[in-house]
């Protein structure tokens, strides 16, 4: 898979899916509209700004809440080609893996500053930021994920699997 | 489903998936593959999304008889997108001849065990956060999202992490206007919307085993605000007659000695509550874990009291609002709604005269379904608005505009401060 490079977009702790996906962003919308509500409580800017490579910077528990999965759907439509946390809300987690969208635990995001241009190998494990210079890790992922992720998402990976299959 | 043979000191959750993935015995830190027992989904995760997944990979229901498509998140509005979804779900439904299809009934986490599909020892998963509820059955269900229910829908089977066990131990007894409820806030406050991330809470101690399945099932539908995988309670004598009562078929003799966990299994994190010590508890604006007693928030004035949602809207939910509120009227510029969880419920409480009751004092009744827990319907707040309700989750923006403010609390709190207009102690007017 492609290494995404990107500037960091860097919050807190607790972004819960009623942020990441208001419910105006995905009742009568599809996900291709509603992700420009994407943290608008918090951050009305956020998705007008995001930048095709950009890279998720946030604490614990990332993603609590729904198990809509609008809410990482929206950070990928925008852009967001990997999201960083100290932990992840499960069912965020796996649907971010799910979108073939890399969701790597990493103790040290609080040495990301907001701009930092980050290069993140998800294979590695690392996070270079060319900012600073520093170099940080992740929580490997299990080997599964890791095939799933680089198939593309659970969606592609089930495709191959049921091909290879016939 | 027969009990597994195996040396090994499991927990009850541990003995389900092990079951599930073919093993002897699994270990809190494995990532297994189970075999799903029951997938459900509703009108929002389900056909429109994971259906839609589903067909475009091309491939068939893995097991048609093992999936429960129900309808509750846009069921009452009559705006063209919510009757849209709706006739998708039911020209979806019958197209792939579905033969468990439960329209516009009540919200799926009380609906599936109504409609017996339930039993101890099931491995479970349901396209929505708060799927965690089944876990007051002794099954082990978890949430999942639309292209996780997809590849369910496909292969029939997901891995999982086997969760490690925080056992929550409720000794003593509640006092008189307090609930289960108060009790899940309370862990919330104590170790946080995060204390219980990716384990598995198996509630115990005497003041569970006292409770009746109502009660139960607002401790592991909760269970999701402490970030847990789910949450599950031994099965009982009240457990299987809860399940005969359903009258579905297979429910009237389960089998709850078989599934229950080894007596010496080791778990992660034990926390010890007194019942008797708890007070009413109120989270405060906008997070479950702002949990702190009533007294904290007393007199703060409230605009509309709710009484809804998975969580808060069963007939012993809908009996503890008409004790408060039976002889009182709501009070003068507070707005005060009932959506009952299921119409078997709203059907229960006609007809034991709870619904009269409430009613009388002043509260509208409003149709089954998620509606204001999620911002919909009547019960969305307004702009700027105090609310409190039964609910589970009060992040902002959620139950209305992102000015309004929503406190959470028992179904007994909700009513006292619907005929106050303010927080208020229930335990005051009982």
């Amino acid at each position: 898979m492609s290494i995404p490079e990107g500037r960091a977009w860097v919050y807190g702790d607790n972004i819960d899916t009623d942020q990441l996906a208001p419910i105006k962003s995905y009742k009568n919308m599809e996900a291709e509209e509603g992700c420009k509500f994407c943290l608008e409580p918090l951050d009305p800017d956020f998705a007008g700004a995001v930048e095709e490579g950009d890279i998720f910077v946030a604490g614990n528990n990332m993603g609590i809440g729904s198990s809509r999965e609008q809410a990482p759907l929206h950070l990928k439509l925008l852009g967001i080609r990997a999201v960083l946390a100290k932990s992840f809300a499960r069912i965020f987690y796996r649907n971010t893996l799910n979108f073939g969208l890399p969701a790597l635990i990493c103790a040290d995001v609080d040495r990301i500053n907001p701009g930092d241009r980050l290069r993140v190998d998800a294979l590695k494990g690392t996070v270079e930021n060319l900012s600073t210079g520093e170099t940080l890790h992740c929580e490997p992922l299990p080997d599964h994920l890791m095939e799933m992720i680089n198939a593309g998402g659970l969606m592609q990976h089930l495709r191959k699997k049921l091909k290879r299959e016939d | 489903m027969t009990q597994l043979m195996t040396t090994r000191s499991m927990t009850l959750a541990e003995k389900i998936i092990a079951r599930a993935a073919g093993l002897d015995a699994v270990t809190p830190g494995e990532i297994v593959t189970c075999a799903v027992d029951l997938a459900m989904m509703h009108d929002s995760s389900g056909p429109r999304r994971a259906g839609k997944m589903l067909d475009e990979l091309g491939v068939p229901i893995w097991d048609k008889d093992k999936l429960v498509v129900i309808t509750d998140h846009y069921t009452n509005e009559p705006d063209p997108g919510s009757i849209a979804i709706q006739e998708h779900a039911r020209q979806w439904v019958e197209e792939k001849k579905l033969p468990h299809f439960i329209a516009e009934e009540g919200i799926c986490h009380v609906v599936l065990p109504e409609f017996g599909h339930l039993k101890p020892g099931m491995f479970c998963v349901g396209a929505d956060s708060h799927s965690t509820t089944g876990g007051a059955f002794g099954a082990f269900m978890i949430g999942v999202g639309a292209t996780e229910m997809a590849g369910v829908l496909a292969t029939g089977e997901i891995w999982v992490r086997v969760p490690e066990t925080l056992r929550l131990e409720v000794s003593g007894t509640l006092g008189d206007g307090v609930a289960a409820k108060d009790i899940i806030l309370k862990l919330c406050g104590d170790i946080g919307i995060m204390g219980a991330n990716y384990m598995v809470v198996e509630y115990a101690g005497e003041a569970v085993r006292a409770m009746n399945v109502d009660e139960r099932m607002t401790l592991t539908n909760m269970a999701a605000e402490l970030g847990a995988k789910t949450g599950i309670i031994a099965p009982d004598s009240t457990t299987a007659e809860w399940l005969a009562a359903t009258g579905a078929p297979g429910t009237a003799n389960v089998d709850t000695g078989a599934w229950q966990g080894d007596a010496d299994a080791s778990v992660a994190r034990v926390i010890d509550m007194d019942a008797g010590l708890l007070a009413p508890q109120v989270a405060a604006p906008s997070n479950p874990e702002n949990a702190a007693d009533v007294s904290e928030h007393a007199g703060t004035a409230i605009g509309q009291a709710y009484i809804g949602a998975c969580t808060g809207a069963k007939l012993e939910d809908l009996r503890m609002a008409a004790r408060i509120v039976g002889g009182r009227k709501t009070a003068a510029g507070t707005r005060f709604f009932v959506a009952p969880a299921s119409n078997r419920i709203l059907g229960a409480a006609a007809a034991d005269g709870t619904l009269k009751t409430l009613e009388d004092a002043g509260a509208v009744i409003l149709p089954t379904g998620c509606g204001g827990c999620i911002g919909l319907g009547p019960a969305r707040l307004d702009e700027d608005m105090t609310g409190i309700s039964s609910t589970n989750r009060n992040f902002v923006g959620r139950a209305g505009p992102v000015s309004s403010r929503l406190y959470l609390a028992s179904a007994y709190s909700v009513a006292a401060a619907a005929v106050t207009g303010e927080i208020t102690d229930p335990r005051e007017l009982l």
